[in-house]
């Protein structure tokens, strides 16, 4: 089991979800695949996807929904 | 009473330009701010600066509660809420008023009624405002609806009345797309917003977009002439200018006189702006929507007036009547306004939060940069995008447009991309030096161009 760290590339606000009133993208716990996306994070009133670049299980998130995050800021860390 | 502290319900460049007003009004100012915008230029130039909350806007500058408590903290006596955030929220300025102080814009009422599209289109309709041919209020069903644009002639628009930010809206070309077309707006409405409520308004082809500038003290209103604001990108104004190329003496009276009637009619207070679409084709013009706020691209109608927008409706709100008359005002010149965001034009306009270093930024006869920039400040990634606003004023749009290019030849800032290459580039193109565009034109323009706006940055240590 190695763990793999999805990293946002941009200074923002990160989301959890599409919309306020839909559902979490991913939960602890959930399988994900290369390519999912785990989180928006909105810069300057643009959002951007962070997907995973790895296929496993979404352990944890390290930044809590719309809490600012910085560049490189560890967002969610995946087991494979 | 005349005004004596202001608060400032607002950040960036137009947090700047309300304290400037401020101060020469010999008004103090108290500026409001996020933590993440505790370094900001408007929290250095205010008299004093308060806090409000964490970076998100819902917990700080559309915080009601908090800005109404720095208020009564500061002992301020009214309120200026700039533009975006709560500039539009009639609670907003029914609390500020309820609160002994006075909104820096309309009554509550006002902005209710002209923020409502239905209320708005009947308020012009009955100031006798042409309104773009469509539904008066909501259709009753699919088969309303297509009997209706079968009158009016396709392509028409359907809009979900709850809708915003171009949700729910369709566009359909011919009454068999209508048939499969409204069925899906009104769910998607329905899911959306809570209300599957749709009205239609035929799609007025290749139009301009032109704004009438008006100024009312409640009692008497007056005009500002028109700005032309035809050049956007994803229906974002990136290039302002005034007075519109288009209009000829005659259509510019009419188009003029009827956002006096509509203002009048509902006894406005302040700066507002009155927006029509403008068929080049037939020269008519049709209401589309009032903002009851004072408008990111005002400094083109100062540029050509002579007033001060900002300081009369500090005036206005302190219980003043307007102080020019309509027979004192005139076009003078002609001014052009972009907009200088952070930004890469060459990359899909990807956001460039990044730290201001060293900058040359432009001068000389009739220009103005309106900004929030000074080298160090570290650009916050949580609101939107403009730095700043470039303004050059001629005495002829040919020379405007020569002052513009010499301006933004001129700007070089390091540690940041903007969209400045962007409007070198459009003060060379043909059609722009002659006028001739319309709403739709920019965003495939600036397809077949993007590569060439990577050159130019234009940084000083690269």
């Amino acid at each position: 089991m190695a763990k793999q760290e999805i990293r946002s590339p941009l200074p923002g606000t990160f989301y959890r979800k599409p919309a306020p009133d839909q559902p979490e993208f991913k939960a602890p716990g959930d399988s994900v695949a290369r390519g999912d996306v785990i989180g928006l994070v909105e810069v300057m009133k643009s959002f951007h996807e962070i997907t995973s670049e790895h296929d496993g299980t979404l352990v944890n998130f390290l930044v809590d929904n719309e809490e600012p995050v910085a560049p490189g800021q560890v967002l969610a860390e995946i087991e494979n | 009473m005349p005004i004596s502290k202001l608060l400032i319900a607002n950040r960036g460049e137009i947090a700047v330009r309300i304290i400037r007003a401020a101060r020469e009004l010999g008004i103090e100012t108290v500026q409001v701010h996020s933590t993440a915008d505790k370094d900001s230029l408007a929290v250095e130039i205010a008299d004093e600066a308060v806090e409000i909350g964490p970076p998100a806007a819902a917990k700080s500058y559309l915080n009601v509660e908090a800005i109404l408590d720095a208020a009564r903290k500061t002992r301020a006596d009214a309120i200026h809420p700039g533009y975006g955030f709560l500039a539009e929220n009639a609670d907003f300025a029914d609390a500020v008023e309820a609160a002994g102080m006075a909104f820096v814009g309309p009554r509550g009422d006002t902005i209710r009624r002209m923020g409502d599209k239905a209320a708005a289109r009947q308020a012009a309709q009955e100031a006798g405002v042409p309104t773009v041919p469509g539904s008066d209020g909501l259709l009753a069903d699919a088969g309303d609806a297509r009997q209706l644009a079968d009158k009016i002639g396709y392509p028409v628009m359907i809009k979900a009345t709850a809708g915003g930010g171009g949700r729910g809206i369709r566009i359909a070309c011919n009454g068999d797309e209508l048939d499969k077309l409204a069925p899906q707006a009104a769910s998607e409405a329905s899911a959306a917003f809570g209300d599957g409520g749709l009205y239609l308004e035929k799609v007025i082809e290749r139009a301009r977009h032109i704004e009438v500038q008006i100024l009312g003290d409640g009692e008497n209103v007056i005009h500002c002439f028109e700005r032309e604001c035809s050049l956007q990108r994803r229906r974002q104004k990136v290039w302002e200018e005034a007075p519109s190329p288009a209009l000829n003496p005659e259509t510019r009276e009419a188009l003029c006189a009827s956002a006096v009637r509509l203002a009048k009619s509902v006894g406005y207070r302040g700066a507002g702006t009155i927006e029509y679409l403008f068929d080049d084709a037939s020269g008519e013009f049709y209401f589309i929507e009032m903002n009851t706020r004072i408008q990111v691209e005002h400094p083109v109608t100062e540029e050509i007036t002579g007033t001060d927008l900002v300081a009369e409706m500090i005036r206005i709100a302190g219980g003043a009547a307007l102080s020019v008359s309509q027979a004192d005002l005139a076009i003078n010149g002609h001014a052009i306004e972009v907009r200088i965001n952070a930004e890469d034009p060459a990359n899909n306009f990807m956001p460039f939060p990044g730290l201001v270093g060293d900058f040359r930024f432009p001068g000389g006869p009739g220009v103005r940069f309106d900004h929030m920039l000074y080298p160090g400040y570290q650009i916050p990634p949580f609101y939107d995008s403009l730095l700043g606003k470039l303004i050059v004023r001629g005495a002829t749009r040919e020379q405007a447009i020569k002052r513009l290019k010499s301006a933004v030849s001129e700007f070089r800032i390091d540690g940041l991309k903007t969209t400045a290459p962007l409007f070198l580039a459009l003060a060379e193109d043909e059609h722009v030096q002659s006028g001739a565009f319309h709403t739709g034109w920019l965003e495939p323009w600036l397809e077949n161009n993007s590569a060439g706006l990577a050159q130019n940055q234009g940084g000083i240590a690269a």
